[in-house]
């Protein structure tokens, strides 16, 4: 485009103030970038449910336990697939600070319903024959340097104090953006033998699937209708409402977050507004030549806006660039205490939207200034 | 007495002996002063003229210490300023020189009256008595009334004589003016050449004054012109045009 | 010999729409510098001052939270004899406690938090001092009534006075209000631990913990020492006070690492802003920089000057955010708290001090980002500033 040379020309005018504003820009864009991680973070159970699950807990509290013959009743209700259950086994790793969840599954079912979580076939056909065998995630593998064959130590106090040991004998890993590769799994009959009698026969929560997600709220009704009046009552709700109701408990977090979001947003729209005013009212005299020589008032227009645009775009990459880099290590620093933060492509397309819009807002005021701007008024302006 | 033909040895106010400055620019080499001299007595009015890019600015920066040469020596009061050290040569200037410009170069957020008072902050004078020495400055210039106006209430030529007061106030050894009415209509430049003349006539100071304009150069007491990097008399100037044809 | 400061002032008040970006820039950063600190503050002091020095808690060898520990009714009885222990006129100064987890929903969003119950002894205002009941009255033991924190009245739905809940397979009437000054205790329901853990279908011979008052806070170690090494127990003697501060840590690292990134960045951006105003201010005041080091007014003083003027702008940009952190002050929000997976209700808290560190805050933000430009100022060629157009 011929005016190119005249845009670049502008903008590196003053080289010092160019790199403070893409500079200005560029972090904006770090922040902007790093809470939408976070917030993500904070919701990855959310993000992550399976639309086609559903979770059973017992009315009471999550703490309460129900009986592991309810598994067979739920099977047998209209649209449901497959069913497993879980515990909460909650042992300690060597030290407290060492915090990972760990599971205590139903080997028969759980692969059905968490089909996500992937397992190579020998790895899982040792583990079902070896009662005090376990499974770990990848993530979590790799946070302790544990390779399969591992013998694993964990100490509990819920169910009486007891030390455990297990044998590593897989890793599953998942292809799901945001899957939790975080977890470790034990076998249901070892837990049940080994745990005082209240805590026999028993599951901490079920987890279904569904023949189709539509089926959702008819099969959650039909299943605590079932259970209403019993000893144990059960309330079921999908995998994604589960997780959302864990989420809200951070509740203020997220507006805190998008409250300095919005600080963020405000102050890069003054910085950069305020740049391109600064430099459009320099350049009066210029742009006055320029106009009286016979550009367009339009022209004028677009080639304030070409500018703030170009710096909001170098700006822009530069941000993620520098925020692809960062995150990584922030994550790090986090472990253990939130889910890792994640850098999808959406959010990376969203930054750099973002800071387009913002350099095209910023360049319009000083744009529209220029491009009203008498000719005559801008010459006799010293 | 104001001489250009520089004896070795003078007791005149300010010495100027063999004064080169040259600066690069684009690449090359371009030499504006080339050994000029100059002796100039207490009490002088002298004007500088000659074309643009003579060095006439050049010539006053030298002087007032705001540059240094690339060669010779310039000599005020007997100190030789050529050679001062930055921070010394700052506390020189303070001392020494008034300067007026042709931009006023007044401080747009400050009043007439702490416009007139900046050089004596730099002086160990207590405010009562800086508020004397201001007064004074500005009765000389007959601003007394607008002392609390700020620059863009004041007219160009009112603009002006606030710059002389300050010029004036700390009662410098000499004062360089820069196109001193080079903004100003007919009539303030006038009135402000007037003041000048009153302040060497009746103030006893001396004046350094660069213009373009012959009229303005004629209210001095010599007109000196810049002719190829070196300073000659007027006279002399109509000599050497008659007899090589430059105009 | 410095250039006076009213000239700073004027001149930053000329130019206040370019110095706004400054200002709401560190205003922004130390808002929320101190906002995130005062949160892990509110929520450490919530946890710290659960604790009294004189009082000592005791959980199963190993269990890192009360829900995680379990002590049989035979080991509390073992406990009770134990020397240190002060006592009251019912007996010794101990209260077996059963811990729970009721899902009650939130009042701001309507889905379930896990709020904690805590099954206590009915003398249990005698050993948690600061505890008060502040509205209605305390429970009568073996009736099915609960007493609720201040925060968890305020927090969760249906907490009322006088109100009816369910709570395991039991219905509840709330009889009382109480204020434990701040603390954890504050987001949480008591009742009697005989019926609470029937309710939840446990045997009530089975307690998550035991807290005992002590004779003086210098009697722990006497008590550890037995309890410890007694072949008929397996049990963690912990001083109330450090065994709650150790409930915290997780939350508050992640606040702390969270919001201390956020706040370098936007400092960053901030010192940029700053940087940004403060060369346009040297750009656009050429001449007057010129004319007052033409006059004498050394190198250092205009340094000084344009350093000043930028620390002007940053101190204002510092209180500006302290300001508006402030109204926070002792706004209540609720979370989870990973190590114990209950809610918990804190303030945030918003001390002097953090708005000292604020304001020095913004005072290196202002430092930062007037140094280089005021250097600049001071070297600029005097020459042709002085007739620059």
């Amino acid at each position: 485009m011929k005016f190119r040379s005249l845009i670049f020309a502008n903008l590196f005018r003053k080289k010092f103030r160019l790199i403070l504003t893409v500079g200005s820009f560029a972090i904006a864009l770090v922040l902007f970038t790093f809470l939408g991680v976070v917030k993500s973070a904070f919701n990855r159970g959310v993000e992550v449910a399976g639309a086609d699950r559903l979770i059973v807990v017992d009315r009471v509290g999550l703490m309460q336990l129900m009986p592991v013959s309810y598994g067979d009743k739920i099977r047998a209700i209209p649209g449901v697939k497959y069913v497993t259950h879980d515990h909460w086994f909650g042992g300690v790793y060597q030290d407290e600070k060492n915090f990972f969840p760990q599971f205590v599954i139903d080997v028969e079912n759980h692969r059905q319903v968490y089909p996500e979580f992937i397992v190579p076939d020998e790895q899982w056909n040792n583990f079902v024959k070896d009662r005090q065998g376990c499974i770990a995630g990848r993530r979590l593998a790799e946070r302790f340097h544990w390779k399969v064959g591992d013998r694993i130590p964990l100490k509990t106090t819920i169910y009486g104090a007891a030390n455990w040991e297990f044998n590593l004998d897989g890793i599953y890993h998942t292809d799901k953006e945001g899957g939790d590769e975080g977890q470790f799994w034990l076998q249901w009959k070892y837990f049940d033998e080994t745990v005082p009698s209240v805590i026999k026969s028993t599951a901490g929560w079920y987890i279904l699937k569904l023949d189709s997600p539509d089926d959702a709220v008819r099969v959650a009704k039909a299943i605590d209708e079932k259970f209403a009046n019993s000893s144990d009552e059960t309330k079921t709700e999908t995998e994604s409402a589960f997780a959302a109701g864990f989420a809200k408990q951070f509740g203020n977090i997220e507006f805190l977050i998008m409250t300095i979001g919005g600080v963020v947003f405000f102050t890069l729209l003054l910085v950069t507004g305020n740049t391109m005013a600064i430099s459009v009212r320099e350049r009066t005299n210029e742009l006055a030549v320029l106009k009286a020589i016979g550009l367009t008032d339009r022209t004028v227009l677009f080639l304030v806006l070409a500018e703030s645009l170009v710096i909001s775009f170098i700006g822009g990459v530069l941000g993620l660039f520098l925020a692809w880099g960062a995150i990584p290590a922030v994550s790090a620093a986090l472990t253990g205490l939130l889910p890792p933060l994640l850098l999808s492509k959406t959010m990376l397309t969203l930054g750099l939207l973002f800071a387009l819009f913002i350099g095209a807002a910023s360049g319009l005021l000083p744009g529209i200034g220029a491009m009203r701007m008498r000719v005559v008024n801008a010459m006799r302006r010293v | 007495m104001i001489r250009v033909d520089g004896p070795s040895i003078s007791n005149s106010l300010i010495q100027v002996r063999g004064l080169n400055k040259t600066y690069t620019r684009g690449g090359e080499q371009i030499q504006v002063l080339q050994g000029l001299n100059l002796d100039v007595d207490k009490g002088d009015f002298v004007a500088f003229m000659g074309p643009s890019g003579s060095g006439k600015t050049t010539l006053l920066n030298l002087l007032g210490g705001l540059d240094v040469p690339s060669a010779g020596s310039v000599t005020v009061d007997g100190d030789e300023i050529t050679h001062m050290s930055g921070s010394k040569l700052t506390h020189w200037r303070a001392r020494h020189v008034g300067f007026i410009f042709q931009m006023y170069n007044l401080i747009p957020v400050l009043t007439a009256y702490q416009n007139v008072e900046l050089p004596l902050l730099l002086t160990k004078l207590s405010s009562s008595e800086r508020r004397k020495h201001v007064e004074t400055a500005l009765g000389v210039v007959s601003l007394s009334d607008r002392m609390h106006h700020y620059p863009r209430q004041l007219s160009g030529g009112q603009e002006q004589r606030v710059t002389i007061a300050r010029a004036i106030v700390s009662d410098p050894t000499f004062l360089l003016c820069d196109e001193p009415t080079g903004d100003l209509d007919r009539k303030s430049a006038g009135e402000i050449m007037g003041l000048i003349e009153e302040l060497v006539s009746k103030y006893g100071k001396t004046v350094l004054m660069v213009t373009h304009d012959p009229l303005i150069a004629a209210r001095a007491h010599t007109t000196l012109h810049l002719d190829k990097g070196v300073l000659v008399e007027a006279h002399k100037l109509e000599q050497g045009a008659l007899a090589g044809g430059v105009a | 010999m410095a250039i006076p400061i009213i000239y700073n002032v004027r001149s930053v008040r000329a130019r206040w729409t370019s110095a706004i970006v400054a200002v709401v820039g560190i205003a922004g950063t130390v808002g929320v510098f101190v906002a995130m600190l005062s949160l892990a503050r509110g929520f450490r002091a919530t946890l710290v001052s659960s604790g009294s020095e004189d009082n000592a808690l005791i959980v199963r060898g190993g269990a890192t939270s009360e829900i995680t520990s379990g002590i049989g009714l035979d080991s509390v009885k073992i406990i009770q004899d134990a020397p240190g222990i002060a006592r009251g006129t019912g007996g010794p100064l101990v209260t077996a406690e059963a811990v729970l987890m009721a899902p009650i929903p939130l009042i701001s969003t309507g889905t379930d938090a896990n709020v904690e119950l805590r099954g206590v002894a009915p003398n249990v205002l005698e050993i948690r001092k600061q505890v008060k009941i502040v509205q209605g009255r305390m429970f009568i033991p073996g009736l099915t009534e609960v007493v609720v924190g201040k925060n968890a009245n305020t927090t969760y739905s249906g907490l009322t006075l006088n109100n009816t809940i369910w709570l395991g397979t039991m219905q509840w009437k709330v009889v009382g209000i109480f204020d434990a000054g701040g603390s954890s205790f504050d987001s949480e329901v008591w009742g009697d631990s005989r019926l609470l853990t029937e309710a939840y279908k446990r045997p009530d011979t089975f307690f998550q913990s035991v807290t005992v008052h002590l004779t003086s806070p210098q009697a722990l170690t006497q008590l550890k020492d037995s309890l410890t090494t007694d072949p008929r127990l397996n049990v963690d003697v912990t001083r109330e006070i450090e065994y709650y501060a150790k409930q915290s840590t997780r939350m508050t690292t992640l606040i702390t690492r969270l919001g201390g990134f956020v706040a370098f960045v936007m400092a960053i951006g901030a010192v940029f802003g700053a940087l940004n105003t403060m060369y346009s201010a040297v750009a656009d005041r050429g001449r007057e920089i010129a004319t007052m080091r033409a006059l004498g007014f050394g190198g250092p003083s205009v340094v000084f000057s344009f350093l000043l003027e930028a620390l002007l702008i940053s101190f204002i940009g510092g209180v500006l955010g302290c300001l508006a952190v402030l109204r926070l002050n002792g706004i209540t929000t609720s979370t989870i708290n990973f190590q114990t997976f209950s809610n918990l209700a804190f303030a945030f808290k918003v001390t002097p001090d953090l708005l000292g560190w604020g304001v020095v805050f913004a005072l290196v933000m202002g430092i930062l980002g007037g140094m280089s430009p005021a250097i600049r100022a001071a070297s600029l060629p005097v020459a042709s500033a002085l007739r620059e157009l």
